[in-house]
This record gives structure tokens, C-alpha cells and sequence, in this order.
């Protein structure tokens, strides 16, 4: 467990200012914006209205038109300025409104942004944070649910970023934006307002009921590729990130299962340490995510698991993950990996 | 496949009973093929001097003419006429004459390199050499370059070290982007000229960024981008030009139109509907159409984009007209799929000729000095080119340590990539045991 840090152990250091995820962002891009002045902001509908989700709210008043403006709905422009950018020794920090719509900015992500370091041997960098709120489970329909991280970690030269809680999205903005190499930075936008257990027809608790919102003031960085212990337990090991994170923890407290819940919060880099030591103590590997199946990142995590942990496990790894199917509108809740899922995987896993 | 929709056939059989017109589908197709005559009269090439010369704060819209023309200095008599005239020096003319004639003997020498297998690929730009020579040195020295792939000139122009231009074709122990790019992709931090992707048009959006992170810092250098008619197709073109019409960008778009992408003549790029430099026009861009064999009109056009840049009064689009006279790479043979004749009936001749007829038009050349820049640039490249072999070539073995195939994709060398590197070198011990360099 050596690399792993754990959010109580963190989040007492500072004072006991409750946020939720929204304000967590927005306070971490004011502190990088105060901190260098080389850091711009830039998205559709994220100056003067401050953001579909309110992620960027009074940036545009505080640091100018110039660091903070609308962009055209140009999702390849916005990424090719920000490459440009980049090349000039900014650091911009670009919004996608949704990750459903990076796609037409994904030539200048893989083939530009990614390979810029490379093909000019560290001449030129593209040190940018690409910001954008990903995952379902908010009535998004097929164009504003998608999760599709798995894209992005194929791609040598990318870091993807996830967050689970208001404190490490904090945290790990600013790395991100203070990184050298490109980031993308998702935001589970299911769990900006508060953590979700699953269970749709419940009421969501506000962050403030929990310790992960405790965020400290002024600037503290979380490295990329250091996971998080989010419960300890010797049952079995649990992969996740981001929204699965909450519901995990919810399904294994209701079933009284005691897992090793491993946030990942970054996925490249990956923290194979932490994976490693707790899979080898458990002897089980639970992966879950909501993205769809087939080569999604869980197809990966569990290949590195079977290489390295073989000889410890107790039972073949399990995937619990969202359907092969575009994401459903009407049936989003049949189509989440929510308790009913991940139960039976626990009860297959754990009888084995 | 119950789900198939109708099939073409029941389609036409049910327009039995439908009065509505047959459509038709358009596919372009260009004038002459191998073996044809070629005559070229269909194209507009208006007298030298003709074209007025309008301010640069002059609103685009009161432009429109100048997408649809024709800048042009020199005439057929050689002189340099109308306001367009930048009224060069002669030491700036032979200067750029200079430069020409050395993009030509470094294409010359590199195409036969690779012919002789010494390596995988090569770009030649003759006939262009003007729309990257000319114009680049109506920019400042500072200012940024987002090349395409066809832009050696720029390189030369600036100053940049052949041996280093040579060791990247070589993809050599030298070649400082480490045998990472295809040949001719080079990167110049240092001559302020970006990485070229080989991706075509990303650069242009870029070139955006660039300038508007410039304006952003209050800084004064502006950037220029270069792409081809062929890529202006892509929609990164497109998303560079309305970012930089919105935030009024200090950026020059350099369109060549050298009426051919490969084997696809400019019609499939929008060429039989309107010109390139019109496309400027739609977003509100000042958009200028340039004789791209007259390196004075295209200095001219340069500087007169440039002066507009730095005046913030906004970005410009500039289509050099001309000819890609050889073929697009050492990979396709143009005698396959064009007339042989184009390029001895092409109406706006040759840029490298055209330079020198007026410098001695203007008694300030000579065919006899001609020769000896033209020996003395062959030289050159020949001594550099031994230079340059001096560190390998392509597939020889003198590449860089299998360890730096894993630096730089990211900062820092995550333990994937470390754990993959240490199975490279393990892979190399065993097929060169006790062997090459690790």
C-alpha cells in the first residue's frame, strides 16, 4: 500500500471548508490562474456565463477577456489553439462542454498534442489540461453520457485524469494544469453535485455530508499516477474511478463486504504498485467501470493483473462494466453498472 | 438484411411514374491527362503592374476583387511594375535569388540520395521555391513559421544549417529529432519554425493558437502557416479560419496552390467552383490571389499581410498560384496521371528564371554569374550532403541509442515505458549480441 494515500489522512491538513466538485474545479483553475500568469482558460460558453456546470463561474470577471473567453463550437479549433498555444509557452486549459463532443478534436489530441514532445525531440511541448465532463446516470441520452477514457489511454503521449471526489479534483487540476505533458482531465459529472450510491430513485446527499468535500484552501497538488485507498478490506481487491468509486462503496456497505477499493484517479499514468500489492494481499479482482465492455480500460487492467498477480489469485478477475450498446436514453438505469451488477459480481467473485 | 433499404435498380424502376428531373453526379476532372496536348489559355494571367495595391487596414469587404485575381510584379519584359512593386534592392534580389538557387540544388541532391537508396522519402518544391523564399523573407526572423511539408526554402531562407536539414533526411546519429520523422519533417525552435506533422492542415488552426497567445502577451512577432490547395479541404483549415477572423488573429495563411494533391487536381479541393484565396472571403478574412511564380509579388503580398498583422488589424489569406512541376514525393510518378507538357506550357513560367531575367533586365546580373551561383550551390549541397553521410544514412545502422525511442512521449519515462524499453534493449542483445551501440 506503500504509494496509495488515503483522503482522511489528506483532506485533515486543512481547514474544514466543505466544497462540492464544481467549486473544488473552479478554485483550483483561480489558483493556477493567480499562480502563472501563462495559464488561460478557454471553451464553449465558459467566460462571461462561467460554464454549462458552472466550472469556470467568475474566472472571465477576475482575469479578463484575454485568459477567459468563449470559443467558437469548434471542438478541433479549441484544441489545435490550444496546441498552438502551447508551442507560444502558454498553458492552456481548454473546456470540451462534454466528452461526447471531443471527438472531432481527437486528430489534434492524438496525432498533434500527444506526439509534439516526440517528433521535435522536446522542442516543442503541448502542456495543456483538456477539461471535460464525462459519464452518465444525468438523463444525458447517447451524446452527453459517454465515458470514453479508453480512447485516450491507448494513446502513447496522453495522461487521462479522473477524479472521484472534490479534494482530489483540486488537487489533481492543478497537476494537471502545472504538468508538462497533455492531460485530459474527465470530470464525472454524475457526482459533481454529490457522490452517487447507484440507486437512482434515492436522493442524491450533498458532498457536504462527507469528508472527501473537505478541501483545503490555497494550492496543494495530488501527483498523477498514485491511486487513492478509498475503503480498506481484505475480501477482495476493487478497481474504479470516478462515479464507480461511490458505487462500490455503497454496494459493498450494503452487502458488508470489506474490500480494498482502489480509486485510480489517474489512469495514465497508471499506479501499478497499489494494484499489485492489494490484489496479491486479497487474492480477488473486482474491475469496474461504466464505459462499455469490449477493450474498455477494464480489459486492460485485468490483463495486468492476470501478468502480474497470477499466482495469488482465488478466482478469475471480474469485469462489471456498461453494456456494448450506444448509451440509452429511456433505459439509462438498465444500461448502468449499478448494484444489481456489481452484486452478483461480488457474489460470483467472493464464492469462488 | 430484410432491413436493407431499396436497391438502386428498384429505385430507377420506380421512376416510371416520376416526373421529377434524373440527377446526376459531378466528378471532377482535370483538363489533361498523360499523352494530351495541353493549352493552358483557359487561365486569366492579367498584365503585371495592372493591380491596384490597397491599404492594410483596408475592411475585407471591400477586397472581394482581390480573391478573384491576380497579383503579379514582373512582367514579360522583365521589369518590375505597379504599386505592388516591393522596390527591392539589387543585393536583396540577388540575396533571394541566392536562396532559390540553393532550395534547388538541396531538392536536386536529396531526390538522388534517395534514389540511390540513402533514404526512405523526399519532398522536392520546385517551381514553388518563391512562395516560401519570397515570402519568408518579407517576414521577421522572429516571426513563427507552421510550415507544411513543401517549405524548405523557409529553412534555408533562415539561415538554418544544411547538415542538420540533410541529417533528418538521413534520419542519422546527427538528425536532432533523433530518426523520429519522416524525411523532410523538420522542427527549428530555434529559427522559430514548428514541428511538421506530416497530418495535414493541423498546422493551420495552430498557427491560430500561436498568434493569439502572441496578442494575448502583448508580444509583437505575428505567425505565418503554409498549406497546401489540396489540404485546405480539411476542416482544421476551416476552424482556423473563423478562430482567427474571431479573435482577429496576427496570422497569414499561405495557400499554395500548386494544382495538384498527389494524383487529384485542385477540382477535388473546390477549385472548378471558385478560387482558394475566396475562401477567405466567407469569413470576413482579407484575401489576396498571387502570381506564386513571381517571387516579387509574392514578397509584396507577404509583406503587405504581415504589415496588416502587426497593425492588429487582422489576419489575411494569401493563394500563391502556381505549379508543383516535379512530382509530390519520390513515391509517385506524375507521368501517370498528368500531361507532360504542363510544365513547359505552364503560363506563369519559373520562379528561379523569372528572378533572374529581371536581375538582368535591370543590369544588375549575368548568365555567367548565374552559372557560378548555380556551380557554387551544387557545391555546397554536395560537400554538406558528404558531411552529413560522415554521421549515416537510412538503414546503415548509425541511428540513435534504442533508449531514446522511449524518451520524450512523455516528461518523464512512466514504469510502462521503462519496462518496454528494458525489453527493447533485451530484444537488441539477442540479435546483435555483443554487437552495435545500446
Amino acid at each position: 500500500m506503500s504509494t496509495a494515500t488515503k483522503t482522511t489522512e489528506t483532506a485533515a491538513t486543512g481547514s474544514e471548508r466543505r466544497l462540492n466538485m464544481i467549486e473544488a474545479i473552479n478554485e483550483a483553475l483561480d489558483i493556477s490562474m493567480a499562480k502563472d500568469p501563462d495559464v488561460v482558460v478557454m471553451g464553449e460558453d465558459v467566460g462571461y456565463f462561467g460554464g454549462v456546470f458552472r466550472c469556470t463561474a467568475g474566472l472571465q470577471e477576475k482575469y479578463g477577456k484575454t485568459r477567459v473567453f468563449d470559443t467558437p463550437i469548434s471542438e478541433c479549433g479549441i484544441i489545435a489553439v490550444a496546441v498552438g498555444m502551447g508551442a507560444y509557452g502558454l498553458r492552456p486549459v481548454p473546456e470540451i462542454q462534454f466528452a461526447d463532443y471531443i471527438y472531432p478534436g481527437l486528430d489534434q489530441l492524438i496525432s498533434e498534442a500527444a506526439r509534439l514532445r516526440y517528433r521535435s525531440a522536446g522542442e516543442y511541448i503541448a502542456p495543456m489540461t483538456v477539461r471535460s465532463p464525462f459519464g452518465g446516470g444525468i438523463f444525458g441520452g447517447q451524446t452527453h453520457s459517454q465515458s470514453p477514457e479508453a480512447i485516450f489511454a491507448h494513446v502513447a503521449g496522453l495522461k487521462t485524469v479522473i477524479p472521484a471526489t472534490p479534494y482530489d479534483a483540486k488537487g489533481l487540476l492543478i497537476s494537471a494544469i502545472e504538468d508538462n505533458d497533455p492531460v485530459i482531465f474527465f470530470e464525472p459529472k454524475r457526482i459533481y453535485n454529490g457522490p452517487f450510491s447507484g440507486y437512482y430513485d434515492k436522493p442524491v446527499q450533498p458532498w457536504k455530508k462527507f469528508d472527501a468535500s473537505i478541501v483545503p484552501e490555497g494550492h496543494y497538488k495530488i501527483p498523477l499516477g498514485k491511486a487513492r485507498l478509498a475503503t480498506e478490506g481484505e475480501e477482495l481487491t476493487i478497481i474504479a474511478y470516478g462515479t464507480m468509486v461511490h458505487v462500490v462503496e455503497a454496494v459493498c456497505a450494503e452487502k458488508g463486504v470489506e474490500a480494498d477499493i482502489i480509486d485510480l484517479r489517474t489512469i495514465v499514468p497508471l499506479d501499478i504498485e497499489t494494484i499489485e500489492a492489494s490484489v496479491k494481499k486479497t487474492g480477488r479482482c473486482l474491475i469496474v467501470h461504466e464505459a462499455t465492455r469490449t477493450a474498455g480500460f477494464g480489459a486492460e487492467l485485468s490483463a495486468l493483473v492476470t501478468e502480474r498477480c497470477f499466482y495469488h489469485l482465488e478466482a478469475p478477475v471480474e469485469r462489471v462494466t456498461g453494456f456494448d450498446t450506444p448509451y440509452p436514453h429511456s433505459l439509462e438505469w438498465a444500461y448502468f453498472p449499478g448494484p444489481v451488477r456489481i452484486g452478483e459480481a461480488l457474489d460470483k467473485i467472493l464464492s469462488e | 438484411m430484410a432491413d436493407r433499404p431499396p436497391a438502386e435498380g428498384d429505385r430507377t424502376a420506380a421512376k416510371a411514374g416520376d416526373n421529377r428531373p434524373t440527377l446526376s453526379l459531378h466528378v471532377p476532372e482535370p483538363k489533361f491527362r498523360p499523352g494530351d496536348t495541353v493549352d493552358f489559355s483557359h487561365i486569366e494571367v492579367p498584365e503585371a503592374g495592372a493591380q491596384p495595391r490597397p491599404d492594410e487596414t483596408t475592411d475585407p469587404k471591400d477586397m472581394r476583387d482581390f480573391a478573384y485575381g491576380l497579383i503579379r510584379v514582373l512582367g514579360d519584359d522583365h521589369k518590375a511594375h505597379g504599386p505592388w512593386d516591393p522596390k527591392l534592392d539589387p543585393e536583396t534580389l540577388r540575396t533571394m535569388l541566392g536562396h532559390m538557387a540553393m532550395t534547388r540544388a538541396f531538392d536536386e541532391r536529396m531526390f538522388r540520395g534517395q534514389r540511390q537508396g540513402k533514404t526512405s522519402f523526399y519532398m522536392k518544391c520546385t517551381g514553388e521555391e518563391a512562395t516560401s523564399v519570397s515570402a519568408s523573407m518579407a517576414l521577421a526572423g522572429d516571426d513563427m513559421i507552421f510550415p507544411s511539408y513543401r517549405q524548405q526554402g523557409i529553412l534555408i531562407q533562415r539561415g538554418y544549417p544544411m547538415i542538420e536539414m540533410i541529417n533528418q533526411i538521413y534520419s542519422n546519429k546527427g538528425d536532432k529529432l533523433k530518426g523520429r520523422q519522416l524525411p523532410i519533417m523538420y522542427s527549428s525552435r530555434e529559427h522559430s519554425f514548428f514541428s511538421i506533422s506530416g497530418n495535414l492542415a493541423t498546422q493551420t488552426p495552430q498557427a491560430v493558437g500561436w498568434a493569439m497567445a502572441s496578442a494575448i502577451k502583448g508580444d509583437s512577432r505575428i505567425a505565418a502557416t503554409w498549406v497546401g490547395e489540396g489540404s485546405t479541404a480539411e476542416g482544421d483549415f476551416h476552424s482556423a479560419c473563423l478562430f482567427a477572423t474571431v479573435y482577429n488573429a496576427p496570422v497569414i495563411f499561405n495557400v499554395v496552390n500548386n494544382q495538384w494533391a498527389i494524383s487529384s487536381f485542385s477540382g477535388f479541393a473546390g477549385a472548378e467552383r471558385a478560387t482558394f484565396a475566396a475562401r477567405g472571403l466567407g469569413y470576413g478574412i482579407a484575401s489576396l490571389r498571387v502570381d506564386g511564380n513571381d517571387p516579387l509579388a509574392c514578397y509584396a503580398a507577404e509583406q503587405w499581410a504581415a504589415n496588416r498583422a502587426r497593425a492588429n488589424a487582422g489576419p489575411t489569406v494569401i493563394e500563391f498560384f502556381s505549379y508543383r512541376a516535379e512530382g509530390h514525393s519520390t513515391s509517385d510518378d506524375p507521368s501517370g496521371y498528368r500531361s507532360a507538357q504542363e510544365r513547359d506550357e505552364w503560363p506563369l513560367g519559373d520562379p528561379v528564371m523569372r528572378l533572374k531575367n529581371h536581375l538582368i533586365a535591370i543590369g544588375e546580373w549575368d548568365e555567367e554569374r548565374q552559372q557560378a551561383m548555380d556551380l557554387e550551390a551544387a557545391e555546397y549541397v554536395k560537400k554538406t550532403t558528404k558531411e552529413a553521410e560522415a554521421n549515416g544514412i537510412l538503414g546503415h545502422g548509425l541511428h540513435h541509442p534504442f533508449r531514446t525511442m522511449f524518451e520524450d512521449v512523455f516528461e518523464e519515462l512512466p514504469w510502462h515505458l521503462q519496462e518496454q524499453a528494458e525489453q527493447a534493449i533485451r530484444e537488441r542483445e539477442t540479435k546483435f549480441p555483443g554487437g552495435l551501440d545500446l
